[in-house]
């Protein structure tokens, strides 16, 4: 007769035949079923699974046993002849060969890992530089022009330079604010078209696109790390992890009454660098 | 005989007479670095099946799928690829979300592994190469969980990818030069999709199973540790031998740890990118988390102050300290655990035998502690949800994470420093001697009583 133990195995060993025959079934009369087909699966290999630990644990009689833990450390007299084997005279004689042949080896890891360097092109200034240009429209992502008074108050759109729809650092936040409520630094005071204020959608922590608007509060959020900018003081951050304002895009509108960039974003857009500072030259 | 020819040619049986004889104590912890090694294999299976039909490619496409809501729209063709591979080819949902519930059980096992390592001292001398070993496992594990997660190319990765951009670029001096050599220029870029495919499936599987093999070989040499008890000196192993009790035991867990992850990737979805969508470089999900062993480092991004300063001309951006400098020096003290608390104890013996955590309290209360911050920082990449959850303005969630980053792992480190002491101290009770009552007799004396 055989044993509680055998008759356990045996039907473990069972089920997963069977799960198995019903896999192999689903693919002939069935369309793909992910449930049908983990379950099935977990009973083919879980039978096999509670199979072999039963058998491990109820039917094999293998005795406790101890072995002995030796110390791996080699004997002195190994070690003194391994020392024989080495043999470094030969080679520390000679120290001005193994100096030249680790200069011919440093100079040929050089040599071979400078093509890395193609890998991708050198910064230049392109972190300093968007696409925004002076004179260029602003356009929403299907490319048409917007003016001042498209945009409902608290209302949000995201906008890009006329030609560049869709490009990535350029993207930029309209929000209509009534003109009474900004605060803007007096320089910036022209910036603002009939209270429509444009700021970079890359946030200045790591980089996410700013998409809520919170508009009883005026403030953005970046739904990534909960950075929150208030849009009436120039995209200030008041609370979350980023540290500089959203850069302002300088705008105003032309003779056909459009919004126009009068310029590229003042400052870097997007997450800090560590020559953020240095806009001297051709990035202004 | 099969055998005999082998062994005629290489002197296999000589070997496998000690090897079958070899002796693997017993106890349910050690199992963890099995289930560890057991993910593993499911992950090469599943991911050789998804190799063959992912697209490692950035290519717009437009979608014409069997997903009606996306029909339409501009795609990569990683993305499309991916979505033929949930809709339409056969077993391929099924094939998907067991490797990415494997990826996840796998990160799992290996941390609870290494805390069962750090916990009992089993990487005290001579195992402390294994524990290098394994800590770099785990950053592999970690590394390959994070290209894995990017190749579908969904909004939900784009949006991690991002953050490692920012991240990479404002590490000082050579941040910008790293971050546009890694991706291929400013982000987002075509490139890297099919960059992080080479590294993900094979550049990193091949030093992850280096390794582990590695790793075996290491452990196969020094053998196992083991709890102290009956028989179980510092100059022996006592246990079962490998064959035929260990390898019954290994491969009924390769069995059960492969159907658990069956039944998880068949009625638990799990990376729905369908419901995400295409990345999309000018929006993001909200809210956003990534997977598991991510999210400590993401809440650390959360609490870090608004704290950017320029000195000299140069700019330490925000992420840096929370996003580099930490991570990389928790990972380093982890690492370097085992000489630290060599040359602090001054113990630089030689340990078959392992400590129970009660006997360590000093190195129990800091591995609480330790542990305690990854669990809060994970919890802080939850900020935005807690604070839909409890009703409360997401900045008063954030700053009561602050507060309880810096109390709980203190508290929690105290805590378990004396409740190990307090186990200790009772278990010694019951060893001590009975006490006695003394009473003062009218002589001046003592008289013991009962009591």
């Amino acid at each position: 007769m055989r044993s509680a133990g055998e008759r356990a195995v045996a039907i473990a060993f069972g089920v997963s035949l069977l799960a198995s025959l019903g896999l192999v079934a689903t693919f002939i009369f069935l369309e793909t079923q992910p449930q049908l087909e983990g379950v099935l699966l977990a009973l083919a290999l879980g039978g096999i699974g509670v199979g072999v630990v039963v058998w491990a644990n109820g039917l094999l009689d293998a005795p406790s046993r101890s072995e002995a833990q030796h110390p791996l450390a080699s004997s002195e007299e190994e070690r003194r002849d391994a020392e024989a084997a080495l043999e470094l005279d030969g080679i520390t004689r000679r120290s001005f060969l193994v100096k030249l042949l680790g200069g011919a080896g440093a100079a040929l890891v050089a040599a071979l890992a400078l093509p890395a360097l193609a890998l991708g092109p050198r910064p230049g200034r392109s972190l300093f530089r968007t696409a925004w240009t002076a004179g260029a429209r602003v356009v929403d992502a299907s490319g048409a022009p917007i003016r001042p008074g498209d945009l409902a108050f608290d209302s949000v759109r995201t906008v890009f330079p006329d030609g560049h729809v869709g490009a990535p650092d350029a993207q930029t936040l309209l929000i209509r604010v009534r003109p009474e409520d900004l605060r803007l630094a007096p320089e910036r005071s022209a910036w603002a078209p009939d209270g429509v204020v444009g700021y970079s959608k890359i946030c200045t922590h790591a980089g996410c696109p700013v998409g809520l608007y919170r508009a009883e509060q005026h403030v953005l959020l970046c739904p990534c790390h909960q950075s929150t900018f208030d849009v009436r003081e120039g995209a200030r951050p008041i609370f979350g992890p980023a540290a500089r304002p959203l850069p302002q895009l300088p705008m105003d509108v032309d003779a056909d009454g459009y919004l126009v960039a009068t310029g590229d974003f003042p400052e870097p857009v997007g997450p800090s660098f560590w020559n953020l500072t240095h806009t001297d030259g051709e990035a202004s | 005989m099969i055998l005999h020819w082998v062994d005629e040619r290489l002197g296999t049986t000589a070997w496998a007479r000690h090897g079958l004889r070899k002796v693997f104590p017993d106890h349910w912890s050690f199992l963890l670095g099995e289930v560890a090694l057991f993910c593993l294999v499911v992950l090469v299976a599943t991911g050789v099946f998804l190799t063959l039909f992912y697209v490692p490619d950035a290519t717009p496409v437009t979608y014409e799928g069997p997903y009606a809501p996306l029909v339409g729209r501009t795609v990569s063709a990683a993305f499309e690829s991916v979505m033929r591979l949930s809709f339409e080819i056969r077993s391929g949902l099924v094939m998907r979300q067991i490797h990415h519930w494997a990826a996840l059980v796998f990160v799992a096992a290996i941390t609870l592994h290494v805390m069962r390592i750090f916990f009992t001292g089993a990487f005290r001398r001579p195992r402390e190469i294994n524990w290098l070993i394994g800590i770099g496992l785990l950053l592999l594990a970690i590394a390959m969980g994070i290209t894995g997660y990017s190749l579908p190319d969904d909004l939900l990765s784009g949006t991690g990818l991002r953050i490692i951009y920012s991240a990479v670029i404002g590490i000082p001096f050579i941040g910008p030069y790293l971050a546009f050599l890694a991706f291929g220029g400013e982000f987002p870029t075509e490139t890297i999709i099919s960059r992080l495919f080479v590294f993900h499936i094979m550049l990193l599987p091949a030093l992850l199973i280096g390794g582990v093999v590695t790793h075996l070989l290491v452990l196969w040499v020094q053998k196992h540790s083991q709890f102290p008890g009956e028989g179980r000196t510092e100059h022996n192993v006592v246990g079962r031998s490998f064959w035929p009790t260990q390898v019954f035991k290994s491969t009924g867990l390769l069995f059960l740890t492969a159907a658990v992850l069956a039944l998880m990737g068949g009625i638990f979805q799990i990376n729905a990118i369908w419901a995400y969508g295409p990345f999309d470089a000018t929006t993001v999900s909200a809210p956003a988390q990534p997977d598991w062993y991510v999210g400590w480092l993401d809440g650390a991004l959360r609490l870090w102050p608004p704290i950017e300063f320029t000195l000299l001309g140069i700019t330490v951006p925000a992420p840096f300290v929370p996003g580099i400098l930490i991570p990389g020096f928790l990972f380093t003290v982890l690492a370097l655990w085992p000489f630290f608390e060599a040359r602090v104890t001054h113990d630089h013996s030689a340990h078959q035998l392992l400590d129970r955590p009660r006997d360590r309290p000093v190195r129990t209360g800091l591995g609480v502690a330790g542990l305690l911050v990854f669990v809060m920082l994970t919890l802080a990449a939850g900020n935005d949800v807690a604070a839909i959850i409890f009703d409360i303005p997401v900045e008063l969630m954030t700053d009561l994470l602050r507060i309880a980053l810096l109390a709980v792992p203190l508290l929690g480190g105290l805590l378990a420093w004396r409740i190990c002491i307090e186990l200790a101290r009772s278990e010694h009770g019951l060893l001590s001697p009975p006490s006695v009552r003394l009473e003062r007799n009218a002589d001046g004396g003592f008289d013991e009583t009962d009591s």
